[in-house]
């Protein structure tokens, strides 16, 4: 697996193309405001999403008052709440999760991790960056059109999201899919970007089967993301159509409040194919990175090489093959031909199966390892937690006959934040505190680091956990109020309290985070250029924080794995991608 | 030690949740419960995969923490215990897949001869029909709907002239007799959704769909709808009431016919019914 023999001829072929001159910016507006270098890009990227990504939080706290105190705030009506789901879901999944991970994490570790100088195209890199922002502004600002932005849920499904018993109906969901079509285009050409860098600008030696999981996980969602999108894109571009120029994709003959519309012959459930086409692709998106990354932090600070790495490529393939054809289960009590449900069960289940054994060999890693609990490490642990649960959660949802009593119960909300909202972001989380050395030169601290991380850790699973009760009971989503349900006993409203009130303590508690993140820029200790004795080649760069085209004068060529941890007989704990084998060596 | 010994506790405290938690499934009132025991196997299953995999962890964390002279195994893969491994999570997915997709089976056949009933939402509320003397409903296009008409039924389909018209969101089911819910939404998305039957469906808009039951309880029941439709969503409540045969033979005696309905309502509404 060390693929090491004592020749460099063998571990690291000859260069096929010769290195390209990159683009010198020389002005302080192309070095840092429109900049082509992929990791200014990248903390762009990430910047907006984690920006955008506190307005969702803030939204979630207007949720989550409601539903614990409703009523008590004036302010909070129900067009407001209802506007406060749907773009606080809006946001976290495509704003934030999907734009911190692809567009951040992949565009600082994409080329660093393979040793290439930048992206291959850097300008449409930066192209990318900016439409992206827009696409968020654009958004944002449908807060400020007359009647708000569309309270329409998430999945903004016709014929309610463009009718007029749904807040926003006028302007908001006209903004809410132009920025998503914006969004779109922007994702598209930094998708590209990805897939192609991965694939042409690897170094001397950076075979494909040599790249950290982080990599993989992150190419594999690209390439879901560029086939998944466009059935988001012409949903858009079609439901934006019905509601401005009457044309009738997803809408039949209706009586909206007595009147008949001219709609007829559409499909509402048409939508729901193409939505849940993208949707359900979308939910990997988000998990393959985050999988990747994972992978990566629980090897380094378990000194250990991540077990089963094949296996785990061929898991990230799998997962995003068959998660092309899965979309069904958003959709089994929608009214679509019941057989469906036969055939999304199966695969629905079936991806169980390699997700499960990713689970494994986590854990695996860890059998005979030297655990070091860093910060990035008890996030990696938290996921795991987390995962697992949400997880195993789906094989309720996704199992279509027990989804029945489940569906538009809390249960669902329970479960996907569980599994695609705390997972995820504990991944985040534990990606920055990874990398900040690399990216700043400096340690964050570790003290709260750690605070951070259990209040989050243990608070979130605290929220979530529970409420997956409050489902089984049969608590409905998506209602502003309960108001007299005769079936919800008055306990369940103690629940809604305790999970509330641990929700605000919880988002305020990323003050510590923040806090943290903003001082360590200069008091922090400085890390050097491999705080953590890892082996993969973003932290053998000649600068700390690498510098315009990462890799000085010459790139490095790349012997062996990025998993050579504890290799027995090797001075270190671990050895370097690009250090050049020692004769004798033995390559097993 | 303490990282180990939390991830116990969560398993612990997960546990003593579930079983303490007051917050169960209503009790049942039709004939799903096979749905309830899919739903318990599926719990077994995943509750002992989670407490294995979550030990398991803290076990590692407690056993192979760093100490000072530690140095990690190398141990690249074992292909034999990755089989293993996929060959046992197989089996556990089709454990749960199998009993699943025949209970599926079931739930997507309704018996010959149910009773057919159909549910008709629009924003905010619930409407129903009932087929009269004939036992079947008439043809209905929701470009009929009109005041005197507010579930668009055919005038011209000679079987819907005995149809009963039931707008005011109170729905009686006889005990004990399947019934098979057609159901259909004049405007947007609704769900049809009774916790204690366990059952649930999409209204959607230009077509009909379906799902059925036998009620197996008396009782009165809240109807809610659970696809989001708009800011009246919550307030969107009927009642579904489950009779003894006498009692659900009275109140239908008491329903108006489509019939009856359309001439009563003629005096007033005939201007507004003209489009």
């Amino acid at each position: 697996m060390t693929d090491l023999t004592g020749r460099t001829e063998d571990a690291a072929p000859p260069a096929e193309v010769p290195e390209m001159e990159l683009f010198h910016a020389h002005s302080f507006l192309t070095k840092y405001v429109f900049c082509q270098d992929a990791k200014v890009i990248a903390i762009q990227y990430a910047g907006t999403a984690i920006a955008i990504g506190l307005v969702a939080l803030v939204l979630s706290w207007v949720i989550r008052i409601q539903l614990a105190f409703p009523g008590a705030v004036a302010l909070i009506d129900a067009k407001v709440y209802y506007q406060a789901v749907t773009m606080h879901g809006m946001i976290m999944v495509v704003y934030m999760l999907t734009a911190i991970f692809l567009g951040g994490f992949g565009n600082y570790l994409i080329p660093l991790m393979v040793g290439a100088r930048d992206m291959v195209f850097p300008f449409v890199n930066m192209l990318s960056y900016w439409v992206y922002l827009l696409a968020t502004l654009v958004l944002a600002a449908s807060y400020f059109a007359p009647g708000g932005p569309s309270g329409a849920g998430w999945t903004l499904y016709p014929p309610q999201s463009i009718l007029t018993g749904t807040p926003g109906y006028d302007y908001g969901i006209v903004m809410m899919l132009a920025s998503l079509i914006l969004f779109i285009v922007g994702f598209t050409m930094g998708g590209l970007n990805y897939v192609v860098t991965v694939l042409q600008a690897r170094t001397r030696g950076m075979t494909l089967m040599r790249m950290p999981l982080t990599v993989w996980g992150i190419f594999a969602a690209a390439v879901m993301a560029l086939l998944a999108f466009p059935g988001l894109f012409v949903a858009c571009v079609m439901l934006l159509l019905d509601r401005t120029l009457g044309t009738s994709f997803f809408m039949p003959a209706i009586v909206e409040f007595g009147e008949h519309k001219a709609y007829v012959g559409g499909s509402p459930i048409l939508f729901q194919h193409l939505f849940w086409f993208f949707g359900h692709p979308e939910v990997y998106i988000v998990a393959l990175p985050a999988f990747g990354i994972v992978s990566d932090l629980i090897s380094v600070h378990a000194r250990k090489n991540i077990f089963g790495y094949r296996m785990m490529v061929w898991a990230i393939i799998a997962i995003g093959v068959l998660s092309m054809v899965v979309w069904g289960h958003h959709m089994y009590v929608s009214g679509m031909d019941p057989l469906f449900g036969f055939f999304f069960a199966v695969t629905t289940l079936a991806i169980a199966v390699p997700t499960a054994l990713k689970v494994y060999n986590w854990v695996i890693t860890l059998w005979r390892a030297d655990i070091s609990f860093t910060t990035p490490m008890l996030f990696a642990l938290g996921f795991l937690v987390t995962f697992v649960n949400g997880g195993l959660t789906g094989l309720y949802l996704g199992n279509v006959i027990v989804d029945v009593p489940l569906s538009a119960t809390l249960f669902v909300v329970a479960h996907f934040h569980m599994v695609m909202g705390i997972a995820p972001v504990l991944v985040i989380f534990g990606a920055i505190y990874h990398w900040y050395p690399k990216i700043t030169g400096r340690m964050m601290d570790e003290t709260l680091g750690k605070v951070h991380f259990w209040i989050t850790f243990l608070g979130a699973y605290a929220i979530f956990f529970p409420m997956h009760y409050l489902g089984v009971l049969g608590v409905p989503r998506r209602f502003y109020e309960l108001g007299e349900t005769a079936f919800v006993p008055d306990s369940a409203h103690l629940l809604n309290v305790s999970i509330t009130v641990l929700a605000l303590v919880v988002g305020f508690a990323q003050a510590i985070f923040f806090y943290n993140l903003f001082t360590s820029l200069k008091r922090g200790k400085p890390a050097g250029g491999n705080p953590w004795r890892a082996a993969s080649l973003e932290w053998q760069t000649p600068e700390t924080p690498p510098g315009h085209g990462n890799w000085g004068d010459e790139p490095p060529i790349v012997y062996r794995w990025a998993y050579a941890y504890s290799v027995p007989g090797a001075p270190e704990d671990y050895i370097p991608q690009n250090e050049p084998p020692i004769r004798g060596e033995l390559s097993s | 030690m303490l990282v180990a010994l939390v991830m116990v506790l969560v398993v612990a405290g997960s546990l003593a949740f579930h079983f303490l938690s007051p917050w169960r499934a209503t009790p049942i009132a039709s004939n799903w419960g096979f749905i309830d025991d899919t739903v318990a196997l599926t719990f077994w299953i995943t509750t002992a995969g989670f407490v294995a995999v979550v030990l398991f962890m803290a076990y590692c964390l407690y056993r192979f923490r760093h100490q000072p002279g530690r140095r990690a195994a190398y141990e690249p893969e074992n292909q034999k215990l990755e089989a293993w491994l996929a060959i046992v999570t197989t089996i556990g997915v089709v454990l749960l897949l199998a009993p699943g997709l025949l209970v599926w089976g079931q739930y997507i056949t309704a018996p010959e001869g149910a009773m057919e009933v159909e549910a008709v939402g629009v924003q905010w509320n619930w409407s129903f029909r009932l087929p009269g003397a004939d036992k079947k409903l008439g043809a209905s296009d929701v470009r009929l709907v009109d005041g005197a008409n507010p579930l668009g039924v055919s005038p011209s389909d000679p079987r819907g002239r005995d149809d009963l018209i039931v707008a005011d969101g109170e729905l009686h089911l006889p005990l004990g007799k399947p019934v098979k819910m057609l159901l259909r939404s004049l405007d947007v998305l609704h769900d049809f959704y009774v916790p204690q039957i366990r059952a649930k469906m999409d209204l959607v808009p230009g077509l009909v769909s379906y799902l059925w039951f036998t009620p197996t309880k008396i009782g009165q029941y809240e109807i809610l709808c659970a696809a989001y439709c708009g800011v009246g969503h919550p307030q969107m409540r009927g009642t579904l009431i489950v009779d003894e045969e006498a009692d659900y033979a009275r109140w239908l005696s008491a329903q108006q016919t489509f019939e009856q309905s359309r001439k009563s309502d003629k005096g007033g509404e005939k201007s507004a019914s003209n489009e």
